[in-house]
């Protein structure tokens, strides 16, 4: 770990701005410190396009968050689209919406978490999925970067177990240059691994949360919840919620107690729900190790 | 008669196993070999060969020297043929298989009289057909026109097929009415080669060299309109050696880049011994491939794959079985109504599925035994242990019960009882326990986790 981190650096990548609300890109160009404010949500369309979602190799929360976090961009993606960036998307969606989605995954995480289930995936994804077994970790990541590097292909999701060897920093940082190249989304779950040195631009841990009673039959178990900690990310502020696969859309919601039991036996970060609160203006006590925090302009995520 | 038989009359007969596959395969080689006297040529099953030689007879010096030089080429070859030549092709094949050797009847002749000595059979007629004549009492051609031709007329007025019409088929022996014959026409596959003036023993060299042959089966293609689907390399090495590899494609292609690429991992173990002297590209398997306007795309690099050269690079890679694409198939057993197929294929019709219940995300390629606690028989699970980890369950919705298929299994297989359940810390499984006490099929149900819930 590292027990010192520079506080945010006043200049910042034109990409991470976008997504910063109006007030602060004009503090920005009078040149005031940048508060990193932003806090995730669903619906805003990230420009995150390699995320790493840390789950346990006991469910199936990690692929399920991946599925409607892919989701939850896409749509953000084409509800923001006819403004500015790309005026032709809007037209093309009914086309686009049929690209097939690449799922990847090594024989480890089959082994534990099974395989996709057609008849279990939403609707429409469900005639789109392409999988693939790799029996090697170097075989995954060569799928994943062939997958980003394909233009048809509408998001892919990788699935790998443990911290293999070939996954470093380097290969992280490939699969991110060719996500960010290409413009295909990459979702890689990470199961039953520790957090290790990755690129990714969102890290997320996430695991099954209880889910609330359904209306017809309050035994059962109702619409899928999963406590997601957004605990690095290039663009926005860490934080917890309990995010909800709604019909319509991803809905999440703070937790009711701050939890503390979040991470189970890797590693532990320190809570970070009330980071706005912290006036970023005043200079840090270099000591505290406080490594869940929003690393705007910096391109490497160590933790 | 049978084998049996036969061995009985002739113990030292030589026993050869039908081919009509092998025979017709050949005749189509044949036919095309015999398109030296003639500009088209026909196939006439299962032994027969029509070969169209219309003003090419004074090639040869007449159409007797033409024939006289059929019959020895073909004997050449180890082939005993009977050959004849006339104006009509059923005029010919009555004299081939009925007539003199080397008959030909020109088209001075009075074609009537020269074939009425003929048998009946020499008009291509089924066997019935054969049979009613003969019961008619009509055995030479030469009788047929002895009686009315109203009267045959009359007795074959329902049959439309000329095989079945004897009069169809003598106007066809006189050419009063046309014969559509179906022409033979030979398809080369697309294929290139270097002959090498040194022989290479260097990667680089032979790298350089596949490169070259790809440009030119691309050019080739091209030219044809074709993309090729399966492509086999044969690399030629001077002690005679031939080493091959093949490659086939999700896609008709002929980006001579790609197809560079995917042979660039299929030659790494290719020993070059004292050199390579010659290389060779065939493509076996072509299929149409529309023209389109190339090189707008400056390179894939920049703008990423297409779908199809994707799948082509991880399966060079990782082999055709790790790419699938998961398919309904129509089983009420949860895991035999997924089947998996290759990415590119058409998905194969289904009947709509019924979404009464809901389904697990992800199923383990085997359910994994669980020890529960529940009341018996019939109870929801109170908690289980999985992977040596006791799970509370907390919340039930089941059974959903799904008995055998017992038109496919035996009778002893046990219904299955599944449950979607939460446990306390919320996560979602789909178990079930399989049978039920009292079912005379086993002792005490053993229960299942088999699906991973959202």
């Amino acid at each position: 770990m590292h027990p010192d981190i520079s506080p945010p650096p006043a200049a910042s990548p034109a990409d991470d701005i976008v997504t910063l609300p109006a007030e602060m890109r004009g503090g920005l160009k009078g040149g005031v410190r940048l508060r990193p404010s932003a806090r995730w949500k669903p619906g805003v369309a990230a420009g995150a396009i390699h995320s790493e979602i840390f789950a346990s190799g006991h469910e199936a929360a990690g692929a399920a968050l991946a599925i409607a976090l892919a989701q939850d961009a896409a749509a953000a993606g084409k509800s923001s689209s006819p403004d500015a960036s790309s005026p032709n998307f809007g037209a093309l969606d009914e086309i686009m919406d049929q690209r097939s989605v690449l799922w990847v995954q090594d024989r480890a995480s089959v082994r534990l978490t099974g395989r996709p289930y057609r008849h279990g995936l939403p609707q429409h994804l469900r005639h789109r999925i392409i999988h693939v077994v790799a029996e090697k970790a170097e075989d995954v990541l060569f799928a994943l970067e062939e997958g980003l590097r394909c233009r048809d292909l509408a998001f892919v999701i990788g699935e790998l177990a443990g911290n293999p060897r070939g996954l470093n920093f380097t290969a992280s940082r490939r699969l991110s240059l060719a996500a960010e190249r290409h413009g295909v989304p990459l979702w890689l779950v990470r199961v039953d691994a520790a957090h290790d040195l990755s690129s990714a631009r969102m890290r997320w841990d996430v695991r099954s949360a209880p889910s609330a009673a359904p209306q017809w039959n309050g035994a059962a178990p109702g619409i899928p919840c999963w406590h997601g900690e957004l605990f690095r990310s290039r663009s926005h502020v860490p934080g917890h919620w309990i995010l909800r696969d709604d019909p319509a859309a991803l809905s999440a919601s703070s937790p009711a107690a701050p939890p503390t039991d979040i991470t189970d036996d890797n590693t532990s970060h320190d809570n970070t729900a009330n980071e706005n609160d912290v006036s970023f203006d005043q200079p840090r006590q270099t000591g505290s190790v406080d490594l869940a925090r929003a690393t705007v302009g910096r391109s490497m995520a160590a933790l | 008669m049978m084998l049996a038989d036969a061995r009985t009359l002739c113990p030292q007969i030589c026993v050869v196993p039908s081919d009509p596959a092998g025979d017709l395969d050949f005749l189509e080689k044949l036919a095309i070999w015999a398109q030296q006297w003639g500009p088209w040529s026909a196939l006439d099953p299962p032994d027969g060969l029509l070969v169209d030689i219309t003003a090419v007879a004074h090639l040869f010096g007449g159409e007797a020297r033409l024939l006289a030089d059929a019959r020895t080429a073909f004997a050449k070859r180890g082939l005993s043929v009977k050959v004849a030549a006339a104006p009509t092709a059923g005029a010919a094949w009555a004299l081939a298989h009925h007539g003199p050797q080397e008959a030909i009847l020109t088209a001075q002749d009075d074609a009537m009289a020269r074939l009425s000595g003929l048998p009946v059979a020499a008009l291509r007629l089924d066997d019935d057909v054969l049979t009613v004549l003969r019961r008619l009492g009509l055995k030479r051609l030469g009788d047929m026109s002895g009686i009315g031709r109203d009267a045959i007329m009359r007795r074959f007025r329902n049959r439309r097929s000329p095989a079945a019409n004897p009069l169809v088929r003598m106007d066809q022996l006189l050419g009063r009415v046309p014969e559509p014959l179906l022409p033979v026409i030979p398809q080369q596959m697309p294929l290139v080669q270097r002959r090498l003036a040194e022989p290479i023993r260097h990667r680089s060299l032979l790298d350089q060299v596949v490169r070259d042959l790809a440009a030119d089966m691309a050019r080739l293609l091209e030219g044809s309109g074709q993309g090729a689907r399966r492509m086999e390399l044969g690399l030629w090495r001077v002690d005679g050696e031939v080493v091959v590899r093949s490659l086939e494609l999700s896609a008709a292609t002929r980006e001579a880049e790609h197809i560079c690429r995917l042979f660039a991992a299929r030659l790494d173990d290719v020993d070059a011994g004292f050199g390579i002297e010659t290389v060779r590209l065939r493509a076996s398997w072509a299929e149409p491939l529309a023209l389109s306007q190339g090189d707008i795309e400056a390179a894939a690099e920049n703008h990423g794959t297409s779908l199809s050269a994707c799948i082509d690079r991880l399966t060079v890679r990782l082999g055709a079985s790790a790419i699938q694409r998961p398919v309904p198939h129509a089983s009420h057993i949860p895991e035999r109504a997924q089947r998996w197929q290759a990415p590119m294929e058409p998905e194969p019709v289904s009947q709509g599925e019924l979404a009464f219940h809901l389904r697990p995300l992800k199923m383990l390629e085997n359910a994994e035994r669980i020890a529960v606690l529940y009341a018996t028989p019939d109870g929801y699970p109170r908690s289980f242990r999985w992977r040596g980890r006791l799970h509370e369950v907390v919340r039930v919705e089941g059974p959903e019960r799904i008995a055998p298929e017992w038109w496919r299994e035996r009778s002893t297989v046990r219904l299955r009882d599944y449950y979607r359940i939460e446990d306390a810390q919320g996560c979602r499984y789909w178990i079930y326990r399989h049978g039920i006490i009292g079912d005379q099929r086993g002792g005490l149900p053993d229960w299942y986790l088999q699906g991973l819930c959202a």
